[in-house]
């Protein structure tokens, strides 16, 4: 099978999962996380999509998939069905925030969410010198990004409190390695895992 | 000139049952027969079959020609053959003619061999679970246990969701496409539209046209534009005729003056002349009565607890007779009993009769989900 090495920002998501749970991947993308769960822990899960192509590539991998557009909400899901509910690297492209996050946590038991931090130095130097930032996890230009609600770890912590959550785990990383030294300043990005507090 | 990615010259065969079946309606048929055609081969272990289901209307010659010179394939050449998604070097694929059909299957223009009459208005109502049951006789007479797949679009979807209810060893996936747990009212109420147009034509004369050596023409060509129209979408009709006038310009009568009514009429004309009305008067039917929910409180996720096969789902983005939220409620039932289903909706212009369609993102989702499928088989 081709899930024998997955990214590594995945492989740390997946460090948080158990064996056995059931998982709903959204943005699960070709389907890489699912897969390699299910093969490695006998995890049973589902991903959403919005990509055609994308959806093809799940089902390619044996990896069940619904396309759907997150904006449109967790409608087909129901209460507590997931043990755990991950949304990687799209948050920060998505319109409504917030209702994603209760979504998750009314659909599912632990959220897991992973996005750019925008508090990572070279973004805020880039910042300082009056531009806004382009770097490894925030590639594109301002007038041409998808990423519309950009945040730093310190903001997402705020909001999980807001919404009366809580952080029950955080992986930072940069270039594929874990930061644990001022994370919110050298980690470019960031991983959260949460629960109802 | 032959095409590697065709299945070729293929015959259909007859099946005959002498086991009485008894119908959903109360009847029982005595003896029936059933046209099919396989493509491909079956396996020494008799696990790579496929049965293909067809819609409204349907028949048994799904892929090849009878003939170098047929001017059209089989109704699904495109998705089924060499090479193709459904692959026939993989797969032993079964397309049959349901009963109550018009293409060879016993239905009501067929001789009851009681009045040595065809059945007309005596031929029973068939409901999909008895479609179901006489293509589960069929598979039992060509030695499949288990299909590897039951696919169908429309109409042929819910027999594809029917045999996972009714027959759940049987079947080890269902590919549902284009198709609805049940009919809305609105759909009913087509479906009524269509069956007045005939019913009330006066050549139908109560279903016993046949022995006034006619047939209800104009109903049946009325109730099939009325089912071409919905089988097509706004933009996709637009694109295609938009406002364009045969002559180009207004001749202030009721001839055919529009491209679209000219298209219409050619379709209905075109299916009046090959169709019989009893047989789309009783697939309509088969239609309004399908909702599999309803001796499960009308709950589908109930009605699918026991189902062990695993689906695919497609619907298509402008087909408003099969609409995509028909396809998620599916989907939703499935996702609430905790099966395997994968969704995807299409993009496309072309309404409901997308799902005939060759479009690369659809038949790359299919030709994915049957590799799977191939590959847990063994084909």
């Amino acid at each position: 099978m081709n899930n024998l090495t997955l990214r590594p920002d995945l492989r740390n998501v997946a460090d948080w999962i158990d064996p056995n749970a059931s998982v709903l991947d959204l943005g699960c993308g070709d389907g890489s996380l699912l897969s390699w769960l299910s093969s490695h822990k006998r995890v049973q899960g589902y991903g959403v999509e919005i990509d055609v192509d994308s959806v093809t590539a799940c089902v390619e991998k044996n990896v069940d998939v619904i396309q759907t557009d997150l904006e449109s909400g967790l409608g087909t899901f129901e209460d507590n069905t997931f043990d755990y509910v991950v949304l990687s690297l799209t948050i920060q492209a998505m319109h409504n925030i917030e209702n994603i996050l209760v979504e998750m946590l009314r659909v599912g038991r632990t959220g897991i969410v992973t996005f750019p931090n925008f508090g990572y130095w070279e973004n805020r130097w880039q910042l300082a010198l009056g531009r806004m930032p382009v770097s490894e996890t925030i590639p594109y230009q301002w007038y041409n990004t998808p990423n519309i609600h950009l945040c730093t770890i310190y903001d997402f912590g705020v909001l999980l409190n807001k919404l009366g959550m809580k952080a029950t785990g955080q992986v930072v990383m940069h270039q594929d390695q874990k930061v644990l030294f001022l994370p919110n300043l050298r980690g470019s990005l960031a991983l959260m895992r949460f629960d109802k507090a | 000139m032959t095409n590697p990615s065709s299945v070729g010259i293929v015959t259909a065969q007859k099946a005959v049952f002498d086991q009485p079946i008894a119908l959903s309606s109360g009847v029982t048929l005595p003896r029936y027969e059933l046209m099919y055609e396989t493509y491909g081969t079956l396996n020494e272990n008799r696990s790579n079959a496929i049965l293909i289901c067809h819609a409204l209307s349907g028949h048994h010659h799904v892929a090849g020609r009878y003939e170098e010179t047929d001017k059209n394939p089989g109704w699904w050449d495109n998705m089924i053959g060499p090479g193709k998604p459904i692959d026939t070097n993989r797969f032993f694929v079964i397309g049959l003619n349901n009963l109550g059909g018009c293409h060879g299957s016993t239905g009501p223009s067929s001789i009851d061999p009681e009045t040595g009459t065809p059945y007309g208005s005596r031929f029973p109502l068939v409901l999909v679970r008895d479609w179901v049951e006489t293509q589960a006789r069929l598979a039992d007479m060509l030695g499949i246990h288990q299909f590897a797949a039951v696919i169908g679009g429309s109409l042929g979807g819910m027999q594809a969701l029917r045999w996972t209810i009714t027959y759940p060893q049987r079947v080890r996936h269902a590919l549902v496409i284009a198709s609805a747990p049940k009919l809305t009212a609105q759909n009913i109420a087509f479906n009524d539209v269509a069956r007045q147009a005939i019913l009330t034509d006066p050549d139908f004369h109560g279903g016993d046209f046949y022995a006034h050596n006619t047939v209800p023409r104009r109903g049946l060509r009325l109730a099939r534009m009325l089912g071409h129209i919905t089988y097509l979408s706004d933009d996709g009709m637009g694109e295609k005729f938009g406002r364009l006038l045969r002559s180009g310009e207004y001749r202030y009568s009721y001839e055919v003056e529009f491209e679209i009514e000219s298209y219409l009429r050619y379709q209905g004309d075109k299916f009046s002349d090959m169709f019989d009305a009893n047989t789309y008067l009783l697939m309509t039917k088969a239609l309004d009565y399908f909702d599999p929910a309803r001796h499960y409180g009308g709950n589908l996720a109930v009605a699918l607890k026991d189902a062990l096969a695993k689906f695919l789902v497609i619907s298509f983005t402008s087909d408003w007779r099969f609409a995509p939220e028909r396809s998620r409620e599916i989907v939703k039932a499935l996702l609430d009993a905790r099966k395997h289903v994968s969704y995807a909706e299409i993009e496309s212009a072309h309404g409901h009769d997308a799902f005939l369609m060759e479009d690369a993102p659809y038949h790359n989702i299919m030709r994915a989900y049957m590799n799977r499928v191939a590959a847990e088989v063994s084909a």
